[in-house]
């Protein structure tokens, strides 16, 4: 099976630069340090890991939106990173984004008629007859009642702003979407109509869906495969439950016991492994492996190897020297 | 007698569009040593009333209409300025969510420190620091003794956090109020500060107030909970009752509808409609609206909290009534 979208070794660093008129390069920030990747069509892939774990800006390199230092991405067999100007805003009718913030990422001064028209327009001709019907068609398949497409963002709930950029994001019949923590601003019982509405979706649309969040819980409900990211690289990629209820890397491992359950019969039998400290920083990572300093299973080899991801039993990759060993032993 | 005990708590505010009704009737206690959580969505009330508590409302448009809130036999609502002045930021310490928005950027961490011991302890400034980096060092900061000479904005968010916890802590206060204070924070920096505070807890024997909309926070964390909703208690208990058994239709909405506790992928349990908007008139239940098993009664019915299973409240009349089996 070819794959639909595939990341190959994708690198994207920042220069750090110092000084006002003679501007000298002081550093790099590696914010994402060699990914490889590869989705089928339809397939939601959860990309998770804490602040600062480069899981935004890997996203944002995907799309496009920022350029690869290194590395190529190739999306329904056309590589994305060899585009430039006008074949690549062409391009783009083929990958969107939905972003956290749902109050940020609309024009107030647009009604959801302009907005979602505006999308439409953008990458189609459409005759301005057909748009009424075409903006009515794409706020019913978000759950808005077409009737509100007079209306300015600020006139609807959070939720329901975030399901208008939902819509702008269909509007160009997108084959991949990215969503960067589409539900973290919302309410609890606002996330679940959204998660939902993104699992129909996909489902019926047979997008495929990356969808960033530090939240786990969320992530393995909707994902149908987990990556988790540690300073700019995959430690972990697999089915999502499997991930989540056997994880194999140390830092998964730490990340998924620092989930709180609501369940407090289960939180009380619940083992903790407590991390120590913060995430390094990307611009100095630790030698050899970036999560030794923080590993409880770290060993001398750790500090001299970076270890690559592989895959250690069918469908579970793990970055780690020790994987094989641990499970084993668990 | 408890530490704490709140009764018919109103506070309401006063705007150009309405009145507000952010806080309508809460009554609830706090044991000495207990820590109690109150969750709910955002506008449901429960910062409005431990800002309330505080004296931390602007008034106006703010206006506590009603309630006492007695704390070691003292009303808190109804105190002076100076009065209160001994008790807050003393016995009654408070964290918030943002560290960034509550420490001063221009002070270094040690002026911010010591301010209290100077205040409320009137201790000597050598003696007030030399405690102040002890404070640092009990959260768990390293190298305090130097760290403490930083500006806040040198440290990264969680040790920012740790900051405010040495610094509300720092006067050995008897209750602990905590507005959300691992939200921004990252899950395994979050777990770091929950075992902070609780064992500070344990050490010190000090009550705490943790506001969340987290129900895993809660259920890992607190003993005591109450689900507020449009600025009511709907349903107070304790923590295993209230997940075990929900005796309220919101709290059993909520935790349906969260991916943590449904199978894979099945689809989520949604809550029809909108939070309401406590500027309008409601029903008299304010969840009627949203609700499953709402019957005409329940918008015209008085609600009350009332005491279902020992120890375990509902305001919901048709379980008080035993009509409905959640």
């Amino acid at each position: 099976m070819t794959p639909f979208l595939e990341l190959r070794d994708v690198k994207t660093h920042f220069p750090v630069e110092h000084g006002l008129v003679f501007r000298k390069r002081v550093g790099t920030v590696r914010a994402v340090d060699g990914v490889s990747l590869a989705l089928r069509q339809g397939e939601i892939l959860g990309l998770v890991g804490e602040s600062g774990c480069g899981k935004s800006t890997l996203g944002r390199t995907i799309l496009q939106l920022l350029p690869a230092s290194e590395g190529t991405v190739v999306l329904g067999g056309r590589s994305l990173t060899a585009l430039r100007g006008a074949e690549l805003r062409s391009a783009r009718a083929d990958f969107q984004m939905i972003f956290q913030d749902p109050y940020a990422s609309l024009n107030p001064r647009m009604t959801v008629f302009d907005t979602l028209a505006e999308a439409i327009r953008a990458h189609h001709a459409v005759p301005a007859g057909e748009l009424p019907a075409r903006v009515a068609a794409l706020m019913e398949k978000v759950g808005l009642a077409p009737r509100y497409q007079r209306k300015y963002p600020h006139e609807f709930s959070g939720g329901q702003r975030q399901r208008i950029a939902i819509a702008r994001a269909l509007a160009v019949e997108p084959k991949l979407i990215v969503a960067d923590e589409p539900v973290s601003a919302l309410d609890v019982s606002i996330q679940a109509q959204i998660i939902n509405l993104l699992a129909k979706l996909s489902r019926e649309m047979g997008l495929t869906l990356v969808f960033i969040s530090h939240d786990l819980s969320v992530v393995r409900h909707i994902a149908d495969r987990i990556a988790v990211m540690y300073l700019g690289k995959i430690i972990e990629l697999g089915p999502a439950a499997a991930v989540f209820d056997h994880p194999l890397h140390p830092y998964t491992q730490a990340l998924v016991s620092a989930v709180p359950v609501p369940d407090p019969a289960r939180e009380k039998l619940r083992q903790r492994v407590v991390l120590a400290g913060d995430p390094p920083s990307p611009l100095n990572p630790p030698s050899g492996c970036a999560f030794h300093p923080r590993c409880r299973f770290a060993v001398e080899a750790c500090k001299a190897t970076g270890p690559a991801l592989e895959e250690i039993s069918p469908g579970r990759d793990v970055a780690c020297l020790r994987a094989r060993e641990l499970q084993a032993g668990s | 007698m408890p530490l704490l005990e709140v009764a018919n708590l109103r506070a309401y505010f006063h705007t150009r569009n309405g009145i507000v009704r952010a806080v309508d009737g809460v009554s609830f206690s706090v044991e000495k040593g207990e820590t109690l959580g109150i969750v709910g969505e955002s506008g449901s009330g429960k910062s409005v009333t431990c800002y309330s508590l505080m004296g931390l409302i602007p008034k106006p448009p703010g206006r506590i209409e009603s309630g006492t809130a007695r704390f070691d036999g003292a009303d808190l609502l109804t105190m002076g300025e100076t009065e209160l002045n001994q008790i807050r930021g003393k016995r009654i310490a408070m964290i918030f969510q943002d560290p960034m928005t509550s420490l001063n950027p221009y002070l270094r961490i040690e002026e911010q420190l010591i301010e209290p011991l100077l205040i409320h302890e009137k201790m000597p400034r050598a003696e007030a620091v030399k405690r102040a980096i002890r404070a640092l060092e009990e959260v768990g900061v390293p190298d305090a003794a130097r760290r403490i000479r930083s500006h806040p904005h040198e440290f990264s968010g969680g040790m920012r956090q740790r900051v405010m916890i040495a610094m509300a802590l720092i006067t050995q206060p008897d209750l602990l109020i905590a507005d959300e204070p691992t939200t921004a924070l990252d899950v395994t920096v979050q777990a770091q500060i929950l075992d902070l505070i609780a064992r500070l807890q344990r050490e010190r024997g000090m009550a705490v107030i943790w506001i969340s909309h987290d129900l895993g926070v809660v259920a890992s964390f607190c003993q005591r909970v109450l689900v507020m909703y449009a600025g009511r208690v709907v349903e107070s208990g304790r923590v295993e009752d209230i997940f075990a058994r929900p005796l309220h239709p919101y709290n059993r909405a909520l935790q349906r509808s969260i991916p943590a506790l449904q199978g894979k992928g099945a689809e989520l349990y949604t809550i029809p409609g909108l939070p309401p908007d406590v500027s309008k008139p409601l029903p008299a239940c304010a969840f009627a609206d949203r609700c499953e098993f709402a019957q005409p009664e329940c918008r015209t019915d008085e609600v009350v909290l009332k005491e279902v299973e020992p120890g375990h409240a509902s305001a919901c009349v048709r379980v008080q009534r035993g009509e409905l089996k959640l």
